[in-house]
């Protein structure tokens, strides 16, 4: 998956997950659930979007990785590279 | 006119679902009712066919109000059912009357299929009426709705989100390449506020809710309280009458309810990691959250000590005979409301969760059942995704117990004498002194953390 893929599919999820949300301009370090106001249900359907789209099968354990933008884009690549 | 929650008066008819001659079974879903707090859904509490409507759109009635006759099933609806085999509609005695009769399963929440064949469709499944088992949605129920809005051609949206609860939806304003936190949009598209007049004070100019607030229209006067179109109230009214009647119901709680209060820390490492492992193993979509394990634990310790589990009605305490469970839900723009999830402690743990996403999704898109506003029996808030450490809670009268949990967060803690890092959760508890003492709170909150410890009998 090349980083616009990754980038594409995560905005994606987010969009759904926050209707109305400007998902595209926001800063790539941005913290998601903060600065979204997402809570614990609202991450878990982000999580099960973005795996959903890109075919990715997301842990528990990868959720710190999925923190803003930037760190989700780089764990969605470096898995899978190309 | 049914009571949806303790502290309503009266409600507004804002559609009927049904009409004369039509066929419905005990669990349909035949009105939407307009209540200070949200748009509710109300079931039929009998089968039969539809007689006649007598409360019509847009009319406003105190609880009680027979809204509709049925005629019971084995009449043909053309001989003018007699009025012995008329069963009316009121199913409104207030709370107090009886014990709410038995609630209708809530249906099984669509599957993730349905949920997207919905989503392609632009339809919300929270309208969408369940013809499968336990009333849940087929996806032939989704193709049916699809095929009967064709010619209506009711703007279909693609966007599945939270809208303002039934009232028309204007275009979003456009607010560029701005920032702008969901909550704070949903609320501007609510208020009528346009976001470019709007200064951000968030991260990076971000505009937050406080912002739209700020711009939005704190000071207009009062629009005259009677409604005259059948249109639901508002996002603003709305926001106003719900906070009256959470002032009405808290205030009537802490002017009656000797509340008692107590707590515990429950060591949350076993179950942390029992779910860790659990959720491994599991699709996203099965996955289940800590709360999730918190609601079943809180349920399971009702239904293991019933003196907590029940309502306190003319100077008894009465059980009830399931537990179930309220679950207070933050609405985005202000607010809450607190729907239950029936036969909680019966529940699976993977389908409680599913009931508690089902039920915040519709609290928050103004979608909830009439059956599952009126018969709490007892309420948990969770404030942990907030990041408070405890919660103190007002009860819900007429029940006597409301739990508290808060974040789940690693604490130093001494084990045999040695202080390690463990996660804990703080439980609390407030009760009615009328119906319980203190050492049945404290065996309620003991109760739930010892469940958390064999978190794999949950």
């Amino acid at each position: 998956m090349t980083p616009d893929q990754a980038e594409t599919a995560i905005n994606e999820a987010l969009g759904q997950v926050t209707p109305g949300a400007d998902v595209i301009s926001l800063p790539a370090d941005a913290d998601l659930r903060d600065t979204l106001e997402l809570d614990s249900l609202d991450f878990l359907r982000f999580v099960e979007i973005l795996s959903e789209r890109t075919g990715e099968r997301i842990d528990e354990d990868d959720y710190p990785q999925l923190a803003t933008k930037a760190s989700t884009v780089k764990f969605l690549t470096g898995r899978s590279p190309g | 006119m049914p009571v949806l929650g303790a502290d309503m008066d009266e409600g507004t008819v804002l559609e009927w679902l049904v009409k004369p001659g039509d066929e419905v079974h005990k669990g349909d879903v035949i009105a939407v009712i307009d209540t200070e707090k949200s748009a509710i859904e109300v079931e039929s509490f009998s089968a039969g066919t539809i007689d006649r409507l007598v409360v019509g759109v847009g009319e406003t009635v105190p609880v009680g109000t027979v809204l509709a006759a049925i005629a019971e099933p084995g009449r043909e609806r053309a001989a003018p059912a007699p009025a012995a085999a008329r069963k009316e509609l009121t199913h409104g005695q207030p709370v107090k009357a009886e014990r709410p009769a038995p609630p209708v399963p809530a249906p099984r929440p669509p599957s993730p299929v349905i949920r997207h064949r919905a989503h392609e469709l632009g339809i919300d499944l929270a309208t969408v009426h369940g013809t499968g088992p336990a009333g849940a949605v087929t996806r032939a129920d989704v193709e049916h709705v699809a095929a009967a809005r064709l010619p209506a051609a009711a703007a279909p949206p693609t966007d599945t989100g939270p809208k303002p609860p039934r009232s028309r939806q204007k275009p979003r304003p456009q607010a560029g390449r701005r920032r702008v936190t969901p909550v704070a949009r949903r609320l501007a598209a609510e208020l009528g506020v346009d976001l470019a007049a709007v200064t951000g004070t968030g991260p990076a100019g971000a505009i937050r809710e406080a912002d739209v607030r700020l711009a939005g229209p704190a000071g207009k006067p009062t629009p005259p309280t009677a409604v005259a179109a059948p249109a639901a109230r508002s996002a603003e009214d709305r926001t106003r009458s719900m906070r009256q009647a959470i002032a009405r119901l808290m205030a009537r709680s802490k002017r009656e309810v000797p509340h008692y209060y107590v707590s515990n820390t429950a060591d949350m490492t076993r179950a942390l990691s029992w779910l860790h492992d659990r959720n491994r193993e599991l699709d996203v979509s099965q996955r289940v959250v800590p709360a999730a394990l918190l609601l079943k634990a809180a349920a399971l310790a009702a239904w293991q000590v019933p003196q907590l589990n029940g309502y306190w009605v003319d100077d008894a305490f009465r059980p009830a005979e399931a537990v179930h469970l309220g679950v207070a839900i933050s609405i985005r723009g202000g607010g809450l409301l607190t729907p239950a999830i029936h036969d909680a402690a019966d529940l699976q743990l993977g389908e409680l969760m599913a009931r508690m996403r089902d039920l915040v999704t519709r609290a928050r898109s103004g979608r909830l059942r009439g059956s599952e506003l009126a018969d709490a029996t007892i309420t948990v808030t969770n404030l942990g995704d907030q990041g408070v450490e405890s919660v103190y809670g007002v009860i819900y009268p007429p029940q006597v117990a409301l739990v508290g949990f808060g974040r789940v967060t690693e604490r130093p803690v001494a084990v045999g004498g040695l202080v390690g890092a463990r996660p804990v959760v703080i439980n609390t508890l407030a009760a009615d002194h009328r119906a319980t003492d203190g050492y049945t709170g404290a065996r309620y909150l003991t109760t739930i953390s010892d469940l958390l410890q064999r978190p794999e009998e949950l």
